[in-house]
C-alpha cells in the first residue's frame, strides 16, 4: 500500500507538475508536495504525488555501508 | 532502474547476512518486529529470512493498511455504493477486502454498483469533474505516506469546485499503533510476544520525519531502525537492531537516509494538518478501538465529507469465528498457525485481510513462503 518508487524528474510542466521517467515510462505527476524539486532530480512518487526527494549522496553512502564487513 | 537494483543486490545480501550472523549472540534469542507490510513483503520475496541465523525472528507487524481495515468500514463504502448511487472509488487493494454478508468491494462492483479503481486521488477528482450529476466518493485508506496526497485532492476539489465530490476518511497513524503494541497485555505483561526492537517505517517515515519515535524507543527501552523497502535496507537495518541490543541501546536510527530526515516533508505535514484532524478512536482490525490513531476531515471541509454529506453511522462487525487475523496482525501467531490458512482462504479467496494485500502476512507467506515450510526429499 506504501508502495513508492524513485523517478527522476525530466521535464517541469507547472508551478505542481511534473513528467518523471521510470525505467522508461513516463508520467506526469504532482509535485505540490516538493516544490523545489529541479530537472535531473530523483523524486519518491507514491500514488501520483512526488512525497520525498531522493539524496544522491546518502544513497551511495549506504551502500558503501553494505560492502562493510564485520571485524 | 536506479536506486532500486542496487538495493536487491544478492552478493551484498549475503555478505550483510555474515554480518549479522558474525555478530549474534549464539547464547540468546532476538526477535524484531518490522512493522510495515513492505518490509514483510520483502521479507517473503526475496527469502530474507533464509539469511538470517535460527536465533533471530521477525515478527510481521500491522502496517498493512488494508489488513487493518475492519469490516464495519468497508461496508460502510459497501453501502454507499449499493443503496445511494454513488459513483464509488477507491485503491486498488481495498477492491477484495470482505466484507459483511459475504461481499466485498469487486462483488458489489459484479452486482452492478458502481465501483471504480483508481491509482490516485486525482483520478478521483477527474472522475467527479467529467461526471457533474454524480456524487463521487472517494474511499481513501492508507497511512501517513498516503494521506497528504488525499489532503491535497480535498484542497484541489475546494479549488474547482468540485461540489460532488467527498472522501470517505480512513486514514491511519503510524506510532499510534506502535505505541498500542507496545502497551498490549501479550508484549508488556505476558511477554508471549517478545519484541527487541523494531525495524522502522520507510515511506510513512519520509514525510513524518524520524522524530516522532524517539519518544517511544526511549520511554519501552526498544530500539527503532528506519529502513527503506529494498531486501538489502531491511538486512542492513537488523544488523544494526542486532547491534544496539548487543551494546544495551535503545534509539532511532536510520538506515533510510536517502529519503528520511529528522523532520520529514514539512510540507505534506503542514497540508495535512490544515485539511485533516485526529480522530478520538478508531477501530483497527486485531487491534480493536486505539484512542487517536486515526484522522478525519476537519469542520472547514465538512462539505467533502462523506461521513457527513451521507450521514454514515460506523457498525462494528465481527471477523469470521475461526479467521487468525487479529492475532497474527498482533503478532501472538503465525499465518501458518490459523485452520483456514491455504485452505479456504488463499489470495483468491480470502477470508481474512491479511490474504488480501500482497504486504498481507498471510498472503506474502502463501505466494513465497509455503514451501519453506516443507522439508525437501531426494525423488
Amino acid at each position: 500500500m506504501c508502495l513508492a518508487l524513485p523517478a527522476r524528474v525530466v521535464e517541469l510542466v507547472d508551478m505542481d507538475h511534473a513528467i518523471v521517467d521510470l525505467g522508461g515510462v513516463r508520467k506526469r505527476i504532482s509535485i505540490a508536495l516538493v516544490p523545489e524539486v529541479r530537472v535531473g532530480d530523483y523524486v519518491i512518487v507514491h500514488v501520483g504525488y512526488a512525497i520525498g526527494m531522493l539524496d544522491a549522496d546518502e544513497a551511495e553512502a549506504t551502500l558503501k555501508l553494505f560492502a562493510e564487513m564485520s571485524s | 532502474m536506479k536506486y532500486v537494483d542496487e538495493f536487491r543486490d544478492g552478493a551484498l545480501a549475503r555478505r550483510i547476512g555474515d554480518n549479522i550472523a558474525t555478530e549474534v549472540d549464539p547464547s540468546r534469542d532476538y526477535s524484531f518486529m518490522e512493522f510495515c507490510g513492505g518490509h514483510t513483503h520483502a521479507i517473503a520475496r526475496y527469502g530474507v529470512a533464509d539469511l538470517l541465523p535460527p536465533n533471530l525472528r521477525m515478527i510481521h507487524g500491522p502496517g498493512c493498511p488494508v489488513c487493518v481495515l475492519p469490516i464495519g468500514r468497508v461496508d460502510m463504502a459497501l453501502r454507499l455504493a449499493l443503496d445511494r448511487g454513488v459513483m464509488l472509488c477507491t485503491y486498488g487493494d481495498v477492491m477484495r477486502v470482505p466484507a459483511s454478508d459475504g461481499l466485498s468491494l469487486i462483488r458489489a462492483k459484479a452486482l452492478g454498483a458502481d465501483i471504480r479503481m483508481v491509482y490516485s486521488p486525482l483520478d478521483a477528482l477527474k472522475l467527479a469533474g467529467a461526471n457533474p450529476g454524480r456524487d463521487v466518493v472517494f474511499f481513501a485508506i492508507g497511512f501517513e505516506t498516503t494521506t497528504p496526497p488525499t489532503a491535497l485532492a480535498i484542497r484541489q476539489a475546494e479549488r474547482d469546485g468540485l461540489e460532488n465530490f467527498s472522501v470517505l476518511c480512513s486514514h491511519v497513524l503510524t506510532p499510534a499503533a506502535i505505541t498500542h503494541i507496545l502497551e498490549s497485555p501479550e508484549v508488556h505483561d505476558f511477554r508471549t510476544v517478545p519484541i527487541d526492537g523494531f525495524v522502522g517505517p520507510a515511506h510513512v517515515s519520509i514525510v513524518i520525519g524520524s522524530r516522532p519515535y524517539e519518544g517511544f524507543a526511549a520511554t519501552y527501552r526498544k530500539p527503532v531502525v528506519i529502513a527503506g523497502f529494498e531486501p538489502l535496507d531491511v538486512m542492513q537495518a537488523i544488523l544494526m537492531l542486532v547491534r544496539q541490543v548487543n551494546d544495551g541501546r535503545a534509539e532511532v536510527e536510520n538506515e533510510f537516509t536517502r529519503a528520511v530526515t529528522r523532520d520529514g516533508n514539512a510540507r505534506a505535514q503542514a497540508m495535512t494538518a490544515d485539511v485533516l484532524e485526529v480522530r478520538e478512536t478508531f477501530e483497527w482490525r486485531g487491534l480493536g478501538q486505539v484512542p487517536a490513531s486515526a484522522l478525519m476531515i476537519r469542520e472547514r471541509y465538512a462539505a467533502f465529507d462523506a461521513e457527513k454529506r451521507f450521514e454514515l453511522n460506523y457498525r462494528a462487525v465481527a471477523d469470521h469465528k475461526q479467521c487468525e487475523c487479529g492475532a497474527i496482525l498482533r503478532g501472538v501467531k503465525r499465518p501458518t498457525e490459523c485452520k483456514l490458512f491455504g485452505n479456504v482462504c488463499t489470495p483468491d479467496t480470502p477470508m481474512g485481510s491479511c490474504m488480501v494485500s500482497s504486504e498481507g502476512a498471510c498472503a506474502a507467506h502463501y505466494s513465497y513462503g509455503r514451501f519453506r515450510d516443507i522439508p525437501v526429499v531426494a525423488a
